[in-house]
Order: structure tokens, then sequence, then C-alpha cells
């Protein structure tokens, strides 16, 4: 189907919006396209966006089996954009979406929409055992955010079918749109790190990475992350969208509440363990001048990262992005 | 869309050329120094004086110190990982943004411990500057040193060095002044000039953001009156926009899409515009730039240093990854063999004579090490004493590299992005090195470089599967009577009869036909060897094993032959066959040495003409000490390996 044609149901009864955050008025576009505005610091973002594109080139030489993660969220849609940079317009990949079946409704509606807009070719992923207690999991039963806690419900439903979809497709390697500022265990990461059979991250024990040179190599089922924002902030990435003008969802963007109050979404994950904060950042201007004054961490909205002391650690340990 | 007027940065009008780091405008500053000398608390008191810290952050920082007993610790900021906070030690290096008033940085925390000097490593070699700690209770330790020594090797030139822990010494000046003695003396050696030494504590703030993080606190070091941490930080250069050296390209792929053949890479070094006549090194094809694609941005016609482009070009000549654009002046250097300063972490040592995949740019190649000129303790820079074969996990060494096949490079001082490599053992980058004391050669004596090669449908791999082995040139040259023939045509014996394809040129087979018209003045020796050299690289291409048996006195001359041969893409040897002059002219098979004692000969070699020994001559063969048997097993113990034609996923290497 043609992108244009697609537009936003009624999600008003859906359980994923809550007081503070109402669903969008049904049928408009799934997309938001931001007006371009190019400033001062353009040689910032274009050496930013020069070091990406020459990752994504680095990676699809070196593994020609490989693919993108891709969560529809803002950084995936900036590596989406990167990638059609580096390979004048295409993507010769694929993308790969976990579905953990407590996306935002909305979200899976931008996610067609794109798929469309920029003829992806996308793979949907969802760990159907998991969420049905069923094969693997008969005896533990179904995982879900009524069953479990914040980080096994991640671990299973994002990091086990991950697992799952590579062991089908035999990637060798993911391009990935982690950011050193989101985390403190993500400013430890290399370029390209290398993950074992089990997908465990040796952060004890990496390679060395200079000179633009990286790991380019691994043995058979084991993979690589090339992670090609790693240099990148939140803020870097809202100028890049806005300069650009890339196409996002509308969830970054202020709604009013049931309260009266305003609130956005700055990270979105699991519509159960994912919160909205208060702001009345309505454009990517106001977004960018909120991060300038805020004090509160990125993901400080996403319940996972803080169900335990070095939660991400953990998580990222086993798998997780 | 709102209207614009808050404090965004200033819209502008037209692009500007990015400065070629992956973080321009953002200075890098690593901070460096011993284990436990209070490198991470340095940087999270940073963090925590100029206000960059989220506020999860210091809940997080605190909550981990708690649970480790501790009543906050600093550190914990940057430490994140479990291991970090129970040992109270950095194990990999961080990088985090943060800015003053002036502009803004990105900080890397880089490991102390020397078990972590991989990531150390990791961390400082994209710095622009680094402030190095040393604690003022334990003074100039082993890893203070060893990192001041890596960071001249990786060309880090800004160093602060901040003295620690001053509060352990009571804020004594006098050990302040002794620790900056004893260490700027070490920098001095290593030819590094300190900015500043500045006396601290990171724990209480003192000199960090502030002589202290309260006004109203008295200030501990009064006879301090330089410039605090943050202040210090300000004062450092912006790195040196790369865009006034000459171009470097090194091609990273070769697209085809939308029926069009593009060109990929980035601008390391140089401007890129349309229109340029470029030279693609080592096959030396020019070609001129068409278009530089810009998908989804405005039509652009130049490429700044630090740009990744994409780019078409006017003549359709082979062109793969790894070959390198330039400008047809100031072209890189292209040699099998050169001098470098190396540091290893691999796991396993280096071996001398192993081969091992060498990175350059998107350059890959086999190469080894062929010899250590000496290897450096980095903490004490004494010479490591022993003669061994192999070089250990943090040993820095000055080596010789020889590839297999043509690299392009340029010397470090010159141009730092294709002077240096690393080298991968067991997958991962396990080493580095800086290359220098390569000589540029003028590429316009090489008259063939403009010439198109006519790609016959008949590779050189074919050739070699065909004869189970490459061409190659194994150059002889020594003085008359040294046995450059002899030993030649004995090699020539051993190599056929073991069924390879092989040639001798020596002074019999062209000095009488092909070279009839020369003689022997310095201009004629030169055109002797320039028609040889072409002739060896012609024989080489066709598959030959080729030996060539010429006094061919000139370095020069030796050097040319030797960028011809590998232009063809074929494995060149020199060959020194070294016999003292007395022992060469007692031998004087032909009477040669007594008609030029004489003066019935004029010019010649080593009578009355110089002959140039060579400097770094693949290998030496002493004559008069080495029998004949011996002297031909040494050449085919070290060609054999190297012509090998194996068949490996149907790729000949």
């Amino acid at each position: 189907m043609n992108a244009s044609e697609l537009t936003l149901p009624d999600y008003s009864q859906h359980p994923a919006y809550a007081a503070k955050y109402p669903a969008p008025v049904p049928g408009g576009s799934p997309a938001f396209f931001p007006e371009k505005v190019s400033r001062a610091d353009a040689d910032h973002l274009d050496a930013l966006e020069a070091q990406s594109v020459y990752l994504i080139r680095e990676a699809f030489h070196h593994f020609k089996n490989l693919c993108m993660p891709w969560s529809m969220g803002k950084d995936s849609n900036v590596l989406i954009w990167l990638s059609r940079k580096a390979f004048g317009g295409h993507i010769p990949y694929s993308l790969l979406h976990i579905d953990t079946t407590y996306e935002f409704p909305e979200m899976l509606a931008y996610r067609d929409w794109a798929v469309a807009y920029h003829k992806l070719n996308l793979i949907v992923k969802i760990n159907e055992d998991a969420r049905a207690g069923t094969g693997a999991y008969a005896e533990r039963g179904p995982i879900g955010y009524d069953t479990a806690d914040p980080v096994t419900v991640t671990h299973e439903l994002k990091t086990a079918a991950l697992q799952q979809v590579m062991a089908e497709h035999q990637w060798s390697a993911l391009i990935t749109g982690i950011r050193r500022d989101e985390d403190p265990t993500r400013a430890k990461e290399r370029y390209f790190s290398p993950r074992n059979k089990d997908f465990e991250w040796d952060y004890k024990d990496q390679p060395p990475e200079f000179w633009n040179q990286f790991t380019t190599s691994c043995a058979a089922g084991e993979h690589v992350r090339v992670q090609a924002l790693l240099d990148w902030s939140e803020r870097d990435i809202w100028l890049y969208i806005q300069r650009e003008g890339i196409p996002i969802p509308h969830m970054y963007f202020a709604r009013e509440g049931s309260d009266g109050k305003r609130y956005r979404f700055r990270s979105l994950g699991c519509w159960p363990i994912t919160g909205a904060v208060e702001s009345d950042a309505d454009s990517i201007d106001k977004i960018i001048e909120e991060l300038a004054h805020t004090k509160t961490g990125e993901r400080a909205g996403r319940a996972q990262d803080h169900h335990e002391r070095n939660a991400m650690q953990k998580l990222r340990a086993k798998g997780f992005m | 869309m709102s209207s614009t007027s808050i404090p965004l940065p200033e819209a502008h009008p037209t692009g500007t050329p990015s400065a070629g780091t992956p973080s321009a405008g953002r200075l890098r500053v690593v901070f460096v120094g011993h284990v436990d000398h209070g490198k991470s608390t340095l940087i999270g008191r940073i963090l925590h004086d100029t206000h960059s810290l989220p506020d999860g952050k210091l809940e997080q920082a605190q909550k981990a110190s708690a649970a480790e007993g501790m009543v906050f610790e600093y550190a914990f900021l940057l430490d994140a990982l479990l291991e970090e906070q129970e040992q109270n030690i950095t194990i990999d290096t961080t990088q985090i943004q943060f800015k003053t008033a002036k502009r803004p940085y990105v900080i890397i925390d880089a490991p102390g411990h020397k078990e972590f000097l991989k990531n150390m490593i990791t961390g400082a070699a994209s710095a622009d500057a680094a402030v190095l700690l040393i604690a003022a209770n334990e003074g100039v330790q082993e890893q203070s040193r060893r990192h001041g020594y890596l960071l001249s090797l990786l060309g880090i030139r800004q160093v602060v060095v901040a003295v620690n822990k001053m509060d352990l010494v009571g804020y004594s000046e006098e050990t302040f002044r002794s620790v900056q003695s004893e260490y700027r003396e070490f920098l001095e050696q290593i030819g590094v000039v300190a900015h500043a030494f500045v006396p601290i504590s990171a724990r209480n703030g003192i000199n960090v953001a502030g002589r202290t993080p309260d006004l109203a606190e008295p200030n501990p070091m009064p006879w301090y009156e330089g410039a605090t941490i943050t202040e210090r930080l300000d004062i450092f250069e912006p790195p040196q926009p790369l865009g006034a050296l000459p171009l470097r390209l090194p091609i990273q792929d070769v697209y085809r899409f939308d029926h069009r053949r593009i060109l990929v890479g980035r601008v390391e070094s140089g401007t890129l515009r349309v229109g340029d006549r470029l030279v693609f090194s080592p096959n030396n094809k020019t070609s001129e730039v068409a278009s530089i694609e810009n998908w989804s941005g405005p039509e652009t016609t130049v490429a700044y240093a630090g740009q990744s482009v994409a780019i078409t070009l006017k003549e359709q000549i082979f062109v793969q990854r790894g070959h390198v654009a330039s400008h047809e002046e100031r072209a890189p250097i292209e040699s099998n063999r050169f001098r470098a300063r190396l540091f290893w972490m691999g796991k396993r040592p280096l071996r001398i004579g192993q081969s091992y995949k060498l990175k350059l740019a998107t350059q890959e190649l086999d190469a080894e090490v062929v010899s250590v000129d000496r290897v450096i303790d980095a903490s004490t820079l004494e010479t490591v004493q022993g003669d061994r074969p192999f070089i250990q996990r943090n040993d820095v060494a000055e080596v010789v590299l020889q590839t297999r096949g043509a690299l392009v490079m340029d010397n470090q001082d010159s141009n730092p992005f294709m002077g240096r490599f690393v080298i991968v053992d067991d997958r991962q980058v396990a080493g580095g090195g800086i290359i220098h004391g390569g000589v540029y050669a003028d590429r316009s004596k090489i008259k063939s470089a403009n010439i198109y090669w006519s790609e016959g449908n008949v590779l050189p791999r074919n050739r070699a599967l065909r004869n189970g082995h490459h061409g190659a040139v194994l150059w002889f040259t020594g003085l008359s009577g040294s046995g450059k023939s002899t030993l030649a045509r004995q090699i020539e014996r051993e190599l056929f009869n073991a069924g390879r394809q092989v040639y001798v040129l020596d002074g019999d087979n062209i000095r009488h036909g092909l070279n009839s018209n020369l003689g022997f003045s310095p201009q004629d020796r030169e055109e002797n060897i320039r028609r040889v050299s072409e002739v060896a690289a012609l024989m080489a291409d066709s598959g030959l094993i080729v030996l060539t048996a010429f006094i061919s006195p000139y370095t020069q001359d030796r050097r040319r032959a030797r960028e011809i041969v590998l232009q063809g893409g074929h494995e060149f040897a020199e060959v020194y066959v070294e016999a003292p002059l007395a022992v060469c002219e007692a031998r004087d098979v032909k009477g040669l040495y007594k008609k030029a004692r004489a003066g019935e000969i004029s010019e010649f070699t080593g009578i009355s003409a110089p002959y140039e020994a060579p400097l770094n001559p693949e290998i030496t063969l002493h004559t008069g000490t080495l029998s004949i048997e011996e002297s031909v097993a040494a050449v085919l113990e070290y060609i054999t390996p190297r012509v090998r034609a194996v068949v490996e996923d149907e790729v000949v290497i």
C-alpha cells in the first residue's frame, strides 16, 4: 500500500492509553514530518553523520548477512535515515522488529506506514511460546507483565525472541542504535562489539578498538553488534531529525492528560512499563529546549532499568541491546 | 511547528566543512594515569561540580556507594559495572559528554590498571588532549610513565598533569614540586612538554572546577595561583583541521545501484572536488570525479576531510576496496616494506616471521615483522635486553614490517590517518603501529603511471593456479664478483627442478641485446636498471619467478624497481649479495678489477664509482663467509612460502 493512504484508527478504548496520555485523534498520518531547520552546529552533526555512515558501510562490507533491529523509536528512525544516506537511498539489508505484543498500537501503525514509505524489508518476530506458555515455556507458563517482573519479561520477550530469530536467519551482525549517553554501561561499549553464542557481552574483556579499526569477523554462531549511534546524544538525535526532516512517530510530543497537565514520552518501550513524563514540548524545538534544562535521565520512564541495582548491566550482559 | 524564539543554535545559511573527527566541536580529553590515582573520581567530581549530572545518576551512584559500604564514591558515576564498583577500579574506558561555558567536551575515562592497557589505548587513541593524574602520596608510578609514553606514541601532544590526593600529603607544596620535577624530567626524555602541573584534591574538589567547591571554605593551597582543571581544559587547542593536508580517500567499497557505479569512502584528509583528476594507489590508475552523490541533500561539488562520501568517476577504471585515491601531486608512499614503532596488546606474543593481518585505513594485507631493532620498556624507556623472536604484551618496539603486496601509506608525521595501522590476531585488533622514515617517490618518474592496462581475461590468479605459484622478482644486488650471477643461476636450477617457472636476467642476456645502446655513466646505469625493472615486472606478471643479477648500485634505482614490481601486485625481494671489496677483487673472475685498477675501465663500481649498500634488504647473503649451498638455501627458504598459490574459498592468497 502507498504510505500516504495509511491513517491512524481510533485507539480510544486501548488500555495502552492512560489518563496521562490519551489516544491520538483518528484519521491523521501515523508519521510526524518535522519542518527542516539547519543550525550553526552543523559541523558537529556532519561529523556524527560521517562516522555513522562509515560504520554502517564497514558493517555492510564485512558482514554480508546482517540485519538492523528497528524499534520504530527516534534513534532507530535516524538509523534508517543514515542507512539510506550510506547506500544512496536504498537499504541493502533486512530490518527486524521484535514485537513484545505490548507495543503501543500507534507505534504499530507507524511501523506499517514506514515499511511502505521507506520500502523496508521488515521481519517481525514475536516469542509466541513465551506469551502462550507453550514449548520451552510449558512448565513456567505464559510470560507477561501480569505474571513476571519487568527484567524477566524484557529478557524473554526481547532478548530470547532475538535469539530465536537470529538462530533462524543466522545473521552475523546487527546494526543497533544504542547511545553512550543513555546508560553508563552503554558508555563503555565499542562500535563493533562481539557477542558469543549465548549472546553474552564479555564486558570485562572487550577487544581493543581504535583508529577506526574494528572487530570485523566472528566465529560461526557468534555475532557482532555494530553500534552506529554510540557517539550521539539525545539532543544530537533531535537536532538531526529536525535538520534532515526525518519522519517519526507522534508519541514524543506532548498531549493533554485528564488532569489538565501535559505529558510526552522521551523513550518508548512496552506500554505497561513505559511512563510518560510531564512536558509541554509539542514541537522539536521545545524538546531540544527541554533537554537543555532537564536533569531527568532519558530512560527514567523505563521500569526495567530500575528494577534492581545494575539491572541494565545484567540485562545487557545477557544480550539485551 | 512553533517558531524558534528559544535559545537554540543559530540557523545557518550554508554548510561548513566538518573538522573530521567523530565529534567535531567537542574537544576530546582523555584522563590517564596509574591505577587508583583518582581518574574516575576526578571526572565524577568535575561532572558534579559543574552540575552536569542528571538527577538519576547521582542517586544511582549514592545507592551503589551505600551498597559497597562507602560514604560517596564519585568514581561510581562512571564505573558503572558491578565489578568495577566492587573492586573500586575502572575496567573499561567510558566516554561522557559535558560542557563548560566555553565549549562542549567528550571526557574519556581510561583505566589505569596494567591489565587493562588495551582499554586505555582504546580510550586514548581518539583524544585531542590528555589529563594525566599522579597521586601525590604515591608519586610517579609505572603506569604514570607508560601512559605518558603511549600518549606521545598516539600523537597526543597536549598534556596537563594533575597531581592528585594533595589532601593526603597535607597540601604540601614541597611534595607537589618534587612530583612535578620528577615527571617533567621523564616527559622531556620522550619529547613531551606538559602544559601545566595542577595540584588538586579530586575527592575534596580543590582546584577542580574552582579553588574550593564552596567559596566560603578556605583555600588549602594558597601557594598555587595557576588555573584549575576545568580552566585548563578550556585552554586546550581544538584539533588542527586536516583540509590542508594532501587528499587521501581510502576506498571503502564500490557499489552498483541505479545502474551506476558508486565509490564510497571517507575523505581522511584534504579536499575533493568534482572535476578533480584522481590517482588510485597502488594501481596508479587515474580518472576524473564526475559527481559527488548526496542522497536527500542538496547538490554538492566539494567534500572536505572527515566526510563520508559517495562519488562517481568519468572513466570507468578498475577500483576496489583498499585503493587510496589522491591527487597526482603529493601521492602517498607505496611499499611492501617499512619501518614502524609498534605497541602490542595481544594475549599471545607477536612472533617475528609469522603472518598476521595488517589493516591500514581500508586496506587489509598479510604482513609479518621481519626484524626488530629494539624493544622498549615504556615505563623506564630502557631497551629490553636479549634477542628474542617475539614481542610481548605491553611492549613497544621499533620494527621493520613486510606486507604481501603493495601497501599505500604515509609517514605518520605527515598524515596521521594513513600513517598508522593495526595488526589483527585471533580476530581482534592486537597491536598498533605508526609509520616513519618512508620515502616519497616522484610518481612522474614512473612513466607508465598514466597508461591504462588492458585487463585481459587471464588474471594473475589464473596463472598462479596453473603454475602452482605466483610471479615474483628477486632482485640481487652487490659488487662485481660478489656472486650474484652464480647464486642466481644456482637458485634458478633449484627452482626449475622443483617445477617452478623461473628465469634469470643478467648482464649476459640484457646488456648485449635490449640495453646494448647503454654504457656505464650514472644516467645509463639508471636507464639500464629502469628497463630491467620493467622487463622483470612484465615477466613476473606473466607468472614467472624472475631473478635479476645486476650490480644496481643506486638506492633510488632499486627503490623504483620495487615500486614497479609492486604496482603489478607481485612479490619483490631485495637480495643483498655482500662480500668485502677485497674478497671480490681477489676473486676477479673476469679480470675486471685488474683493468679498473689499471685505469682501463672507468666508472667501475667499488673502485671509481660508488656502491650504495641496501639499508634494509629482505635477504642479506655474506658470501665471504657463507657457502654457495647455504646462500641458495637461505633464498629458497625465503621465497618458497611467499610464492605458493593455495586454493582457499576459491580465492588465491
